[in-house]
């Protein structure tokens, strides 16, 4: 029982990071870009929080909790769309390759991250390793009372509020995109933007908001990443990446959808982590067993093709760009 | 006369060198029917496009009930109340009807698809139309999209409507019941522009005809006052034959003899059953039928792209060496090399035959991928090649080197069509050889057929315009649900007998 409410666990924290990355990277695709930057973009979103919150709480000897949480995630919002609007502004404006743009921003996302992140650990003196104590509690706060009552409480109070916030984006965002004008002139953004465009649809204006929202919910992902899950510090071990990545496999295996990426989400967690709770593996044979969330996600794509739903597929016109006068 | 509703004054509009509109000058009067006639290139749906907002005029003013606006993108022409049905549909294909017709409006209760729904209905009462506002597009045949594109447009409120090439892709009964609906939206007080290259389309459902050659305006006529032949010398500017020759070949040699032929599609449907016929050197086969009956199956069998079920036989007499060879089993390359040439143009003309971001020159070369010795292309062979296309044809592109999806939807076609004739086959297959050319580009296609046919060709022409197929076929093959209802002989066929075998669905399947 005890491991079954740590995988539990396990798989909540793990999932809740890659549920902002899937869910601000569907909002992306849904505008019919495929954005590969998405472990970029949780770098720049991890490290934009921590470089405020560190000024912050240096700055003042009673730093406030609320303040700490806003902080840190308006800093990352600002900075996880600020890599959006770079890839934007490429692929949009100057219609480069989205899946060439995507790769770099990766790369240079976590360049930038690692060497301010690198730079925030010798500003923090002595111990060589950054710590920013206020806000992190704040980030892992539990609703105290329910988290007490027992096993129910372990399973689904625990947590920090960001676990929670990534489950009703989520729904919101299925909601937004099925049930609203705006939600409905996006999905038309990305499946066929010649039909936008002669809908009167601004067909410019939605992909840039899409993609620079999108961009900030994924930055959620580097904050829940950086506050809670490694607790407030910065490692150069390059996880957010691999986490960056899951993120854009379970788009696929939400199949673009908003509500699938909640359960998905946790079960990719489980998944990664059940190597722990095996008995009798050996580091090779660990590996193979971090190997099924994206053994799960090819599964899930060889389903969707052989069902031949039209329902389950990508946006038709992803990973196009769109220029009117085109003959 | 009634006020003139659209005024375009020195509107021009060029792609780079090409200037596909120049010092456009016309009036669109209210509650006409105007058809805007041209050949391919001539700038119709260009200049359509500056007043539907997908493009804006280089410079030159437009009108809209006498003031002076500025049409910048698709939203300023709702607002002036333009709409346009477009060649390529602008649809969402995972989208409702509803979804589709409501998308991009600023609406105040939101997203409520009952109320759309109920207005569609509305609509469709209104003029006639049958629509489900629940239906997906992907579920939907070409007519219905077409229909929910009609709709879209008279949901916005446009009483100006343009239709760009309508009937292209409908059946003759189809064509009919659009022109009921757009009878009906004049009779509402609504101004219909419709472009099209059929003339007795033209001549049936308009007003006013007003004509566009190369880019210019060249004068407008009252329907009563035309004719086909006025029509056509004021398109092309000189004076066009207008009959397609016949030449009665005496020696015919059997080429191939399909028999017992069934398919089934990949939705497990059956879309050939039990087709026998024959096909002679030296003569043109018709195949008639409403589209989507067979046809694209039954040459992509002979061509090899199809599997069929047993029993059936292709049998090819080579006449290189006078031997019988069976198609079935065989690849669809060794068929091509043993001369059964399939030129397909399906509606989406690049989909298959040609690759649209390369050159003319490259192009050339793509069905002979396997023939070089070296490692390096040969380049001046498929140079010369389209060269010669390029003169022979007319076709019109600013270079060769120019990717083939830039020119207009003629011009991919003589590139297509000049292409496979070039390769000197011995059974040429072509499906819509002609589908959206204007009638010059037509009579050329029709004179190379002619030509291919002299040489002892066995060609096999799918059509769609029963006239045409009467006036140049020997021998018209009717296809229905993919039977053979019938074979006539081209030169003492009628069009209601054609027709009637085009149709004949159930009675077939009885007699058996």
């Amino acid at each position: 029982m005890q491991g079954f409410i740590s995988l539990f666990q396990a798989a909540v924290f793990f999932g809740t990071v890659i549920m902002f990355g899937c869910i601000g990277e569907i909002i992306t695709e849904k505008a019919g870009n495929l954005n590969l930057g998405v472990p970029g973009i949780m770098y720049l979103g991890g490290i934009s929080s921590l470089a405020a919150v560190f000024i912050y709480e240096g700055s003042t000897d009673t730093p406030s909790s609320a303040v700490c949480v806003l902080l840190a995630l308006l800093a990352s919002f600002a900075g996880a769309s600020f890599g959006g609007l770079i890839y934007a502004f490429l692929t949009i404006t100057l219609r480069a390759n989205q899946n060439v743009t995507g790769l770099a921003l990766s790369i240079f996302g976590s360049g930038v991250a690692n060497f301010f992140g690198g730079s925030l650990n010798t500003l923090a003196g002595r111990f060589e390793q950054i710590s920013v104590p206020v806000t992190s509690a704040a980030f892992r706060q539990n609703i105290a009372p329910l988290a007490n009552m027992g096993i129910i409480g372990k399973l689904f109070f625990s947590y920090g509020f960001m676990v929670y916030l990534a489950v009703i984006l989520a729904i919101v965002t299925q909601l937004f995109m099925q049930h609203t004008m705006t939600g409905l002139n996006l999905r038309t953004v990305g499946e066929n933007p010649q039909a936008a465009d002669a809908a009167g649809i601004n067909v410019t204006a939605h992909k840039y908001l899409a993609i620079c929202i999108g961009a900030g919910i994924c930055g959620f992902g580097g904050v829940y990443y950086v506050m809670d899950y490694i607790k407030g510090t910065w490692a150069n071990d390059g996880s957010i990446e691999k986490l960056g990545w899951l993120s854009v496999a379970l788009v696929i295996f939400a199949t673009w959808k908003a509500k699938n990426a909640i359960w998905g989400a946790y079960l990719f967690g489980v998944l990664y982590w059940m190597y722990l709770y095996i008995p009798g593996l050996t580091r090779a044979s660990q590996e193979i067993f971090k190997m099924l969330p994206y053994v799960v996600t090819i599964v899930v794509l060889v389903f969707t093709s052989l069902t031949n739903s039209r329902e389950k597929q990508p946006p038709a016109a992803l990973g196009q760009s769109y220029f009117r006068e085109e003959r | 006369m009634s006020e003139a509703v659209i005024s375009l004054r020195n509107v021009s509009k060029s792609f780079g060198s090409v200037h596909a509109n120049e010092n456009v000058s016309m009036d669109i009067y209210k509650g006409e029917i105007l058809s805007l006639l041209g050949e391919n290139g001539s700038g119709k749906t260009t200049l359509m496009n500056m007043l539907s907002g997908i493009y804006y005029p280089d410079h030159g003013e437009i009108k809209v009930n006498g003031k002076v606006v500025n049409i910048r993108d698709p939203k300023d022409a709702f607002d002036c109340g333009i709409g346009m049905v477009h060649q390529h549909f602008k649809l969402v294909d995972v989208f409702s009807a509803a979804e589709n017709v409501v998308i991009g409006i600023k609406r105040e209760h939101g997203l409520d698809l009952r109320g759309v729904s109920n207005d569609i209905r509305k609509i469709c009462d209104k003029y006639g139309f049958v629509m489900d506002p629940a239906k997906k597009v992907y579920d939907m045949s070409v007519s219905e999209k077409q229909t929910l594109e009609i709709i879209k447009v008279i949901y916005r409120g446009a009483d100006i409507l343009i239709l760009d090439e309508p009937t292209a892709v409908l059946t003759p009964q189809e064509t009919e019941k659009l022109f009921d609906v757009i009878r009906n939206m004049k009779k509402d007080g609504k101004t219909v522009i419709i472009i099209t290259h059929k003339l007795h389309e033209v001549l049936s459902i308009s007003d006013r005809v007003a004509i566009l050659r190369k880019g210019e305006y060249v004068d407008s006529i009252e329907t009563r006052d035309a004719t086909e032949e006025r029509l056509t010398e004021m398109m092309v500017g000189e004076k066009v034959e207008l009959n397609i020759e016949r030449p009665e070949i005496k020696e015919k040699k059997i080429r191939l003899r399909v028999s017992h032929l069934s398919c089934y599609n990949s939705d497990g449907l059956k879309v050939l059953e039990d087709v026998s016929f024959d096909a002679y050197g030296g003569e043109i086969l018709g195949v008639a039928g409403v589209s989507g009956n067979g046809q694209k199956e039954l040459l992509e069998s002979v061509a090899g792209l199809q599997n069929s079920m047993p029993g059936a036989s292709i049998k090819y007499y080579s006449p290189d060496d006078d031997k019988e060879y069976e198609l079935i089993g065989l690849t669809p390359r060794k068929i091509r090399q043993l001369g059964v040439h399939l030129s397909f143009v399906p509606e989406d003309r690049l989909g298959m035959g040609l690759v649209g971001s390369m050159g003319m020159s490259d192009n050339m070369m793509l069905k002979d991928y396997n023939e070089g010795r070296s490692i390096f292309t040969d380049k001046k062979k498929p140079r010369e090649l389209a060269e010669q296309i390029l003169n022979d044809l007319n076709v019109v592109t600013p270079g060769l080197s120019t990717p083939v999806r830039r020119l207009s939807g003629g011009n991919v076609q003589k590139v297509l069509v000049g292409r496979e004739i070039s390769a000197s086959p011995a059974v040429l297959m072509t499906a819509y050889a002609v589908r959206g050319l204007d009638i010059n580009t037509s009579y050329t296609i029709y004179r190379l057929l002619n030509e291919q046919k002299k040489a002892g060709v066995a060609v096999i022409y799918v059509g769609e315009d029963l006239d045409v197929l009467m006036e140049l076929c020997d021998r018209i093959l009717v296809l229905c649900s993919g039977r053979v209802n019938g074979i006539l002989d081209g030169r003492s066929a009628k069009k209601e007998e054609i027709g009637r075998l085009m149709t004949l669905v159930s009675a077939g399947k009885e007699k058996r």
